[in-house]
Formats: C-alpha cells, structure tokens, sequence
C-alpha cells in the first residue's frame, strides 16, 4: 500500500466527549497502526499470511484485554477506550482487529467472567502479553446462527470430560494455544471449558482460500475423544448465555471497529476526489461524487454518535444486547455501504493494493456475517421492540 | 543521571494554520495539539540514556493548564515525572528564562531539547538556555552517547559531520537520527495517571520582542499548460504577460 495519509473526522466535534486518555489511548494505536501495520498489511493481505510480529505490538499497545483488570495483566481501561482501541485496529485491518477481539472478547472476557480464580491466574496474564494465544469455539459446520442445536458434546468419565465435535470458521485456531470451547453435557446443557494446545485428539486444520480476512489466521477445531480435565470447565456458567454474554462484548467491539474501516475508506475517497482530476477539474466537483462523500460522512458520524453512546451505557452497566445487536449491524452495514460508495470514487485504482478500498470492502463482507449476521441482528431487535420471536 | 527533556506544546503537523482578522494571533480552536516532533526525539534518546541505569528522565514544559495533555503523553512514553511552568510561552527569551530558573534551584546532568519547535521555528531555546546557565551548547544533534562524566556528540554540518565532546552538564539541540520517536504503550498511559505533574509559577521576565503580525505564504497561483505543438505560446506569454524577457 502507498504511504498511509489517514486523518480521521470528526464532523460532529466528537472527541469533547472523550477523555484526554482516551485520545491519547487512540492516537497511540494509531501511531503504531501506521507504523507497523500499513507497511505491510497490503502484502499480508495478498499471500494470506498472518504477520506474527504484531501480536507483540497488540499486546504492547493494549490490544488484549485492555478492560480486564490489572492484577490479571489486563489494562483496567473502560469500555470506550476498547472501542477505540478496535476501531484503531480496524482502521488498519478487519483482521488485526478480529485477532484482538477473540483474544479480548471471546477468550479473555469469559475466563474472566465465568472461570475460576486458578483459570483465571493461569491464562488471563499469558493472553495479555500475547506469550498466549487464544481463540473461540461455538460455531459448527451446521450450526451457525444457531448455537443451541451444537453437536459438540462432553461426557463424563468420573476424573475428566471426553470432548467430541467440530467447531468451524474459527478466527487464531492455526495458532492458538488456547481455545474456549462450548459443547453440552449429557444433560444438553451448554458448557464452556479452556482447552490447551498439544491436548491429545485436539486438532486445529487451517481454512485456506478466503477472499476476505486474509490476514487473520481462520481454521477448525476437531475433537476426537480429547480427555478434558475437569479444573478447565468454568464453573459459573451453564447454558447459552455463557457465549452469548461472549459474543455481546465482541459485537460492541465490532461496532466501534467498522467506523475505524468506513473512516479509512472515506478519508482515502475524500483525499483521491479532491487531486483526481476529469474534464480539468477535480472529480470532488461533480454533483455525483459529493453525494457520495457527503452520505458518507452523515452515516459515518451518525455511527460514531451511536457508538460513543453505547460505550457510555456499556460503562454504567446497562447496554442491553438487544442495544448492541441496532450497533453492530448498522455499523458494519454503514461501513460496507462506505466501502462500496469510496471503492466507486477511486474508480479502477480502487480495486488495487494502492489503496485500501478492496481489501476493507473484502473484508466487511465477513464482519457483517460473523458475530451474528445482518439479518439475525435485525431479528434480535425486532424481537425486542415486539416482544415477539421471529427467529424459528 | 538525571536529565531533563524541554517539550513544547505544538499544533498537529498536520493543522490548518489560521490568524485572528488582525494577524496578531493563532487560531487555536480544533486544532490538535502534540509534543513538538524534535522534542519527541530528544525524549526517547534520554530514555534510552537511562534505561536500566538507575537515571531518571524529567520532562519541563512552559505553558498553562490546557498543555497538561501534551505532558500526560510525555509521562506515558516514560518520563518520571514532569514540571510545567505555568504561564503561556510568549518568545523564546521569556521560555529559556523560565527554563533556566528552574535548573538554577534543581541541577540536571543533561537538558535535551528538540533542535527548534515545529510551530514558530525559532531554534534559540536550547542555546540561550546553556547561555543563561553559563554551560555548553549544542545544536542539531544526530548522535549522543556518554562516557563518565562527558558526552560524545555528532553534528550534522554542511557537507559532513563534526564530532565533539562536551562535560556535563550541557544542552543540546535534538535533530533527526539521535532516537526514533516511541509510541506510548497501555503500561505507560496506564501508570502516567499517577506520576508527579508540578506546577510552578513562572519569574518575571522583560518583554523584549512583540509579534507585530503574521502572515501566510503567498498562495501559489494554478499552473497553465501549454501544449507542446504551440511551443510559441510559451515565449509570447513570458514577453506580454510576465513581462520577464
């Protein structure tokens, strides 16, 4: 990709909502996105490869776990701070912020909420530094917006579980040291438990051929009969609200990290429409472009309004999952929409590595589906405003 | 060793730069402001000077409250603690004296400075400062290393370098190659809550120079093509419209 210019916007004077610690926290992301990210996330991007040496640098920069307490390694910071921090990441990339989401979200967050203290002393400091990677176990090849009918399941052997099933189109599992897995007991009860690396039975194939998220690690988790110990269940949560309650602080994430993308294409859209010149003038002077841009920076700023608000509920303990679910899917539909709109105003040199219109255009396509999709967000609201449950 | 760093509180390299309708003042609304990119650079160097010594790095900023940010993030890279004299900066004679005061009752081994500040420009801090103290001065620094009680220091001067060597304590001017800036991390913006800020009143210091106005370059007038086949047009329009042949 060519220098990274990015400036971002903030129509609406955003940032006198802000602490000057969470500027700082942003702009520090920032800096090191441009730095260690930009230069060669095209080219990750284009050979499919995870570049390991950011792990370090998330960690360094408070990628994993900022809102996980310090004396577990985490940062202490609050929600808007996390969110700022996704959206950073996935200024960059989709898939840098994913790898931090699952470190945070869907592996730290539940060791956190629903472990013990020894699970909780053992992993959370590892996952932090980033010495650990985890990743995040619920979707099986035949269950996806459907959790709760997972063929994964544990039976009891009196001094452990045996684990069987698959989980599929799991975000780190290449890597991953550890994994969090969900699967039901003989009493069809969801159950989440810490599996490790080198477990015996416990594999983890890579998925290749992804035309999106190309530069985040994706794979399987096969259990063939691997023996569970039973410390590594967490013991405060049985059912589907432990991944629920998983997924609720990944979608906020994702919420606040699809404005990251959508101001990246816009910002690159805005700058390309004022110095491409047509017909002797810059294309930003046709009628047709500035509708563009100016849609652009209305839902943008809308998104960012939204957000900022659900970070202040999440602060206080009141964001609902319902008020998570109208986020996430407005945001990342919002910052596809952008993508497209900005892929249009770079005409052919938007389909090129020189910018990073396709690559974010690529990989919404994947963030609007994971997490819950498009369509099951609008259910889970209408649901909410109806009291009626259109899902089945 | 204790080394004390001067950072100025600067507009983004990147803001729109506005005068009030009487061109005597900066308009400073929704502008961001940062440490001066040079200072950043001295900075880093005398954390690295420091690092696993025992040293202790102090960083001095001359400026009222709403620079206080600008600090925090100094603190955050790993500054110890930080001193702001509080009094909004007003030429860089009023700057040097604040600066100098303060190291006349608190002695450091070493006063880095960035080689001028990317707002006004003014590259005279750090020499009137060594002169104030009555210590050397050094500017456009590209390379600092310690040996005991002295420092190695490489120049860059016209068509090539100068190494020279000064005892401490002394200033100098940072320029670009003696660090790489560093990026905060979340341990340092997380512990820079609670490391020490003071504030100390400035001294009084003899107005000597006003801005009278400022004014913005010259906007560069659009450029017109002329196509290769009318080579012709090019002189006519040298003769009758620059008149300069």
């Amino acid at each position: 990709m060519a220098q990274d210019r990015f400036q971002s916007h903030d129509y609406y004077l955003m940032d006198e909502l802000l602490t000057e610690e969470h500027k700082l926290i942003r702009s520090s992301v920032r800096d090191w996105v441009k730095k260690e990210v930009s230069p060669v996330v095209e080219e990750a991007c284009q050979k499919a490869t995870f570049p390991k040496q950011w792990i370090k640098g998330l960690a360094e920069i408070g990628g994993f776990g900022p809102y996980i307490p310090e004396e577990y390694g985490g940062g202490g910071l609050d929600q808007v701070s996390y969110g700022l921090i996704m959206q950073e990441l996935e200024r960059g990339d989709s898939g840098l912020r994913s790898t931090a989401s699952v470190q945070s979200s869907l592996v730290m967050y539940p060791i956190y909420t629903y472990g013990s203290e020894e699970q909780r002393k053992k992993y959370l400091p590892k996952l932090a530094s980033g010495e650990w990677m985890g990743c995040f176990g619920l979707t099986e090849p035949d269950h996806g917006s459907n959790p709760g009918g997972m063929l994964s399941n544990i039976k009891d052997k009196g001094d452990h579980f045996l684990l069987n099933g698959s989980k599929m189109w799991i975000s780190n599992a290449p890597f991953a040291d550890v994994a969090v897995v969900w699967a039901k007991d003989e009493q069809g009860i969801i159950r989440g438990m810490v599996l490790e690396r080198g477990m015996k039975g416990f594999t983890t194939p890579e998925t290749h051929g992804k035309w999106s998220l190309r530069a985040s690690a994706t794979g399987e988790l096969v259990f063939d009969n691997v023996k569970v110990p039973k410390e590594n269940i967490f013991p405060n949560v049985k059912g589907l609200k432990g991944p629920l309650g998983c997924l609720n602080s990944a979608r906020y994430g994702i919420a606040w990290g699809a404005i990251g993308a959508a101001l990246d294409c816009y910002d690159s859209a805005l700058r390309y429409a004022k110095e491409r010149v047509q017909f002797g003038k810059p294309i930003a002077s046709f009628q047709l472009t500035q509708k563009k841009l100016a849609e652009m920076i209305t839902e943008i700023t809308k998104a960012q309004l939204l957000t900022w608000r659900l970070g202040v509920l999440k602060n206080e303990n009141r964001a609902t999952p319902a008020q998570i679910s109208m986020a996430k899917r407005n945001n990342v539909n919002m910052a596809l929409q952008v993508a497209r709109e900005a892929r249009q105003i770079h005409g052919g040199m938007g389909i090129t590595g020189e910018y990073p219109i396709m690559r974010h255009m690529m990989n919404l396509e994947s963030v609007i589906t994971y997490e819950g999709t498009h369509d099951i967000h609008l259910l889970i609201t209408g649901m909410d405003v109806t009291g009626i449950n259109a899902f089945e | 060793m204790k080394i004390l760093v001067c950072i100025s509180n600067v507009p983004d390299t990147t803001a729109k730069i506005n005068f009030t309708s009487d061109n005597k003042e900066f308009v400073s609304a929704g502008v961001t402001y940062i440490i001066n990119p040079y200072d950043e650079i001295a900075l880093a160097r005398a954390l690295e000077l420091t690092e696993g010594t025992g040293g202790t790095v102090t960083v001095i900023n001359v400026g009222d409250a709403t620079t206080e940010p600008t600090i925090r993030k100094a603190l955050a890279i790993g500054a110890a603690d930080a001193v702001r004299i509080n009094a909004v900066p007003r030429d860089a004679y009023f700057v040097s004296k604040q600066i100098a005061e303060y190291v006349k009752q608190n002695p450091f081994d070493m006063i880095l400075c960035g080689r001028e500040s990317s707002d006004y420009n003014g590259t005279s801090v750090p020499m009137m400062v060594a002169e104030m103290l009555g210590i050397p001065s050094v500017s456009s620094t590209k390379k600092l290393t310690v040996d005991g009680s002295s420092a190695t220091i490489e120049r860059e001067i016209e068509g090539g370098k100068e190494i020279i060597s000064v005892p401490m304590p002394f200033v100098a001017g940072a320029s670009e190659g003696m660090s790489e800036p560093k990026i905060p991390n979340m341990r340092g913006i997380m512990s820079a809550r609670t490391k020490p800020l003071k504030v100390v009143e400035a001294v009084p210091v003899p107005e000597l120079a006003k801005v009278v106005s400022f004014d913005k370059p010259v906007q560069r007038s659009s450029v017109k093509l002329i196509s290769p086949d009318d080579a012709g047009k090019l002189w006519e329009m040298l003769r009758d419209e620059k008149k300069v042949i």
